[in-house]
This record gives C-alpha cells, structure tokens and sequence, in this order.
C-alpha cells in the first residue's frame, strides 16, 4: 500500500504522522530488546520493518530524516538536461526560441543565450533543431540521499537554496525509488500547499492521509486537500485531526457532510510538542501511541478494502 | 512605497496570524496595501472579513490535447514527453492534463498534426476592501501549476495600487517553502520577515529560507514564535541569529488567544488588545517599521 501523507495547511503535523506511522509498522522499538509483538493484519517482513519504504517528498524543506535519523551512504545530484549550442553546427535559425514555450532560449544576432531557470527540461529545441546542434547537459537543482533508518528503507530529495522547481526533484525520487510492489507499505510525505509539488508526490498512491487541524485555516486548506486528493486524481482519503480540541467543530462537520473519515485524533498535548520540537518521533516519546497508529494502518487498509467491493 | 514579506519555510510557524496582526497595527498609522501571496492555500481572507470588489481568471498555462479522429498511434508523443503525461490507449493516446507540463514537444513530433495546446484556467484572483486597506489575492485551482506566476500578479496588482493611491506599505503574507511561489513572494521585497518556532524543523527551515532571501539580497528579521515550547531551541535560534548577523525582532509565547481569535475571524491585535500577544506583537511592529524607515 502507497500512502501519501498531506495537508494543505502547513504546520498541521504531516512529518508527526508519517514518521510515527513508519515507526510503528516496524513495531519494535529502537534500542528496546522486547520481542517484537506482531500486530494482525502484517506479514511477518512487514512487521520486522523489512518492505517499508519512506520518501520525504517535501523537498523545500525536507525535516523527517530528523525523525527518522537514517544513516544516508547514498547521494546524488539531481536536476534537468538543459541545452548547449555546438556552435560549429548552429546557424541561428531561431527554431529552438520559437519551439521554447517557456522563453528559455533567446537568439540574438549570431549569439544563443539560454536561461537554466527558465527552462523545464522538455528537450523539444533539442528535438526541433535542424541542425542537430543542441545537445543537453545536467543542470543541478538539488539532490536525493537514501539509506537505512533501522530497519526502514528511506530517501529523500532536497532542492537547492535559490532553486525554484520542486517538481523534478520529487519525480526523480520517486523515480529512484519505485514505490509499490517492492515494498508492502511505501509512505511519502508531502509538502503543504495544493499545487503541482502535492500532486506530483500524490501520484500512484493508493491513500491519501490528509492531517489537519480543527481551526478555520485547518478546515478552509482541508476542502483544498481534498479537491485534489478524491476530486481531481480520484484517490481515497481519510482525515487525522491534530491538536484535536483546540479551535472549533468545523472540521468535524465538514467530514461529516462530505462522508471524508476521521481514521484518528491526536490531542493537543505538551509533551508530544515537546517531544516533536527535539526531534523525537511521537511514537517513540510516547510509546501508548504505537497501536494507534497501527489502528491508523488497519483503518487505511479497511477503507481500501471497502472501495475496492464497491462497484 | 515600502514592501514588507512575511517568510517562514516551515509552514504552520504563524505567518497568517502574524500578518493580520501586523496588518491591523499598521493601517493605524499609514495607508496599506495587503496582498496574499499563500495562493495554494490563501487563508488571510479568513481573518479579515474583506468585502470582495473584483474577480478576475488567471490563466496559468496551457495542456496538450490530442484529437482522437487523427490520432494513428505511431507513439511519438509517448517517445518524446519527458513528463509521464501520455498515455497509451487502445485507439488513440490521451493526455494526463494534471502532469502535462504544456511544453508542446508532443505538439512539434506528431506527424498527423493531431495534437495542439489550449489554454487553461488555473484560478481565480480577486481585489477586495478590508478595514485595513485593499487587498489581493488568489486561488489556484487545485493541482494547478504555475503558483509563481499567480503570486508575481497579486503582488504587482498590489503594488499599482499602492503607487497610484500613495500608499506607504504593502504587506505580502508569504507561502511556506522555499521553492518558486516563495521566489515569487520575495521579489522587490524591501524587508523580509522571517516567523521561526523553536522546534528542530523550524530551525532547520529558518536556515533554509534565509538562505533565499540572502540569495536574492532581500534583508532578513527573524520572529520566534510559540518560543516557550522549547526554550532550548529559542536560546539555539538566538544564538544562530547573533552568529548570522541577522536582528532577532521579538518572541511570542505559545497562547490559545492566537487561535480564538482566528475563529473569531480577527487579528489577535484586534481580539484582545490589552492582551500579552498584542503587546508582544506591538513591539514586534515598531521595530519592523523602524527597519523599513532606514
């Protein structure tokens, strides 16, 4: 199962929930040498933490490796091919500006000036040049680490500072590290926001987790979440209510008259804000939240389940 | 004019809240202009009770789409889209318009000329009248691309205003990340003001977003927000701010006044002015005015 986890609103406790939810899948606690207690409902892989992948897909501000502290012993630079003018060939036709709908290329007099940050990497001046005087070079954006935290495979992207597209990044991660059948659970966590980085770390996901807070910001980016999610990739979602209490009842209705589930409810709590602001995994702070979370798991599946007999 | 940006990385340290705030202490002393630059997700709206004036569509960009009468799937479409937004159909390829950049390689590579690129309408941006001043802003339909362009033309609709009506500030409430809606927020920025919290996330986004808003030479403040819930973390921010060289204008306590007043639909100044938030607050402004005066 492909579980995104998101939220429209930032803030809401996106990285809180999809790093405990890896954790306690993995069900044995680091450094606790208690036999593991396997819950119902995972595969015997699954609940020693093989088969559970993790991809931080919120590569503007990438923070689940400080959850997770994985030990990355892989790195690379990521980006995209932009073009290079071989001059011997090129005779200034003009075809790659006028093929280049993102203005990327501009021929002047005897000169072709080309704007990397403009350019989105589609190849088309390349495909269009009659001369065959384009070629492409890697233009780096930013880069993805991957490696181990216990038992849990993990990997994300992180785009550079003064980089503008996330979206590259996010594909080629995903691209590095094909979530689904490898794996029995894959969890990506996405940025806030509803725009073209959310989707594109959506995509192919079997469930949407979407983790908001009952205030009016909470509920307003929640309607947003969900149009994307349910209404425009036609994906599954279930709500988890975070700081549960404080605010209003608007989040509740609202999942009420939209037939959206409400799969758990974290309360506002000291010592969990406690516990996120040092960089310790909620569940690990505090372990009574391990079988929710497992609940969670189970809750997710069970609504699957359901869709799929439905007609 | 001045422009004032209001920045954070992390999403959820408090921008909106601190931006209202900000909005209803500085409309008592000069004409402003407010422009929400959070187009993904545009929540100032909710604690200003503006009156909307004008709607207007944002065209974002354009998507393939392939006729399906002249389509002999020969796959070149398929060959050339370096965006996984073809797919592959029994009796013609079709176009997946949420992942289609609108590059129009596959327009350029079909030899039957069955494919052309239509303009899309990727949202909504709007003028309206708060007690405060005017302010802009948007929505972006959802899975929409092009949240950059959509901020570059709320900002710049807000500051014609302001030239026009000679008005002193504009505040934009920015976008979390770093990415381009943020790029977008940052630019012509006269200040930035940075909303931190004292959490391990927040620090690590505090010196990613700094990061660019040096790139882009936009001077940086830095507010901490909720600082109470971690005084270590507030005394860690403290110390990086000193080493940055970066001025550290206030911190605000962790208080449940921030969100009733949100469910009141009010800025926390207006809420409850005799209230520690407000005060706090109050000298948070006075010294970003001060910055925006030098």
């Amino acid at each position: 199962m492909i579980i995104a986890v998101a939220s429209g609103k930032g803030g809401t406790g996106k990285t809180t929930v999809a790093t405990s939810l890896a954790l306690a899948l993995t069900t044995k606690e680091r450094g606790s040498t208690d036999p593991p207690q396997k819950p119902t409902g995972l595969s015997d892989r699954q609940a020693s933490g093989q088969g559970i992948l993790f991809l931080d897909c919120d590569v503007e501000e990438p923070n689940a490796a400080l959850f997770l502290n994985p030990s990355l012993n892989h790195q690379e630079e990521v980006g995209i091919l932009v073009p290079e003018v071989d001059y011997n060939r090129c005779t200034f036709c003009g075809r790659c500006a006028e093929v280049c709908v993102w203005h990327a290329i501009a021929v002047v007099g005897h000169k072709v000036l080309i704007f990397p940050e403009l350019c989105h990497g589609c190849g088309s001046c390349t495909l269009n040049c009659p001369e065959g005087a384009i070629h492409e070079e890697l233009h780096v954006m930013g880069s993805l680490e991957s490696g181990q935290a216990g038992p849990i495979a993990f990997g994300h992207g992180i785009l550079n500072v003064g980089q503008a597209m996330a979206v590259p990044i996010i594909r080629q991660l995903k691209a590095k590290h094909r979530p689904g059948p490898g794996y029995d659970v894959t969890i990506l966590d996405a940025s806030p926001g509803t725009s073209c980085p959310v989707v594109e770390t959506m995509r192919g996901a079997d469930f949407v987790l979407l983790v908001t807070e009952p205030t009016p910001f909470g509920l307003h980016d929640l309607r947003l979440a969900v149009q994307v999610a349910r209404d425009e990739l036609d994906l599954p979602v279930g709500v988890v209510v975070n700081r549960d209490g404080i605010g209003d009842t608007g989040v509740d209705d609202y999942c009420t008259a939209e037939g959206i589930p409400i799969l758990m409810r974290i309360p506002l709590d000291r010592r969990i804000a406690t516990a996120i602001s040092g960089g310790e995994a909620l569940v690990e702070a505090l372990p009574e939240y391990r079988p929710r979370f497992l609940e969670l798991y189970e809750k997710m599946r069970g609504q699957l389940a359901s869709r799929k007999e439905a007609p | 004019m001045k422009q004032l940006v209001i920045l954070s990385g992390k999403g959820g340290t408090g921008k909106t809240s601190v931006a209202a705030a900000l909005a209803h202490l500085a409309s008592r002393e000069m004409p402003i202009v407010l422009a929400d630059a959070d187009v993904d997700a545009a929540n100032l709206e909710l604690v200003l009770e503006p009156t909307r004036l004008e709607e207007h569509t944002f065209i974002g960009g354009q998507v393939a789409v392939i006729d399906p009468h002249l389509c002999q799937l020969c796959g070149n479409c398929y060959d050339v889209c370096r965006f996984e937004a073809i797919l592959p159909g029994d009796d013609t390829y079709r176009v997946d318009a949420l992942a289609c950049e609108g590059c129009a390689s596959c327009v350029y590579q079909c030899p039957e000329g069955a494919i052309h690129c239509e303009e899309q309408q990727a949202g909504l941006w709007f003028r309206s009248e708060t007690r405060y001043g005017p302010l802009f802003h948007a929505h972006l339909f959802a899975a929409q691309e092009n949240s950059g362009k959509l901020v570059t033309l709320v900002k710049q609709h807000g500051r014609l205003l302001a030239l026009d009506e000679g008005r002193e500030l504009l505040i934009v409430d920015g976008p979390p990340g770093i990415g381009c809606p943020v790029i977008s927020a940052n630019a012509g920025a006269d200040l930035a003001l940075l909303v931190t919290e004292p959490t391990v996330s927040g620090v690590h986004d505090l010196e990613r977003i700094l990061g660019t808003v040096n790139h882009f030479r936009v001077p940086a403040l830095v507010l901490i927000n909720k600082a109470d819930v971690s005084p270590a973390h507030t005394a860690g921010i403290e110390a990086y701010c000193r080493a940055q060289g970066i001025e550290l204008v206030g911190q605000l306590p962790y208080d449940s006044v921030v969100t009733e007043a949100m469910v009141q639909g009010q800025p926390v100044t207006l809420y409850e002015p005799e209230g520690a938030m407000a005060g706090a607050l109050r000298e948070v402004w006075a010294k970003v005015r001060q910055h925006l005066n030098e």
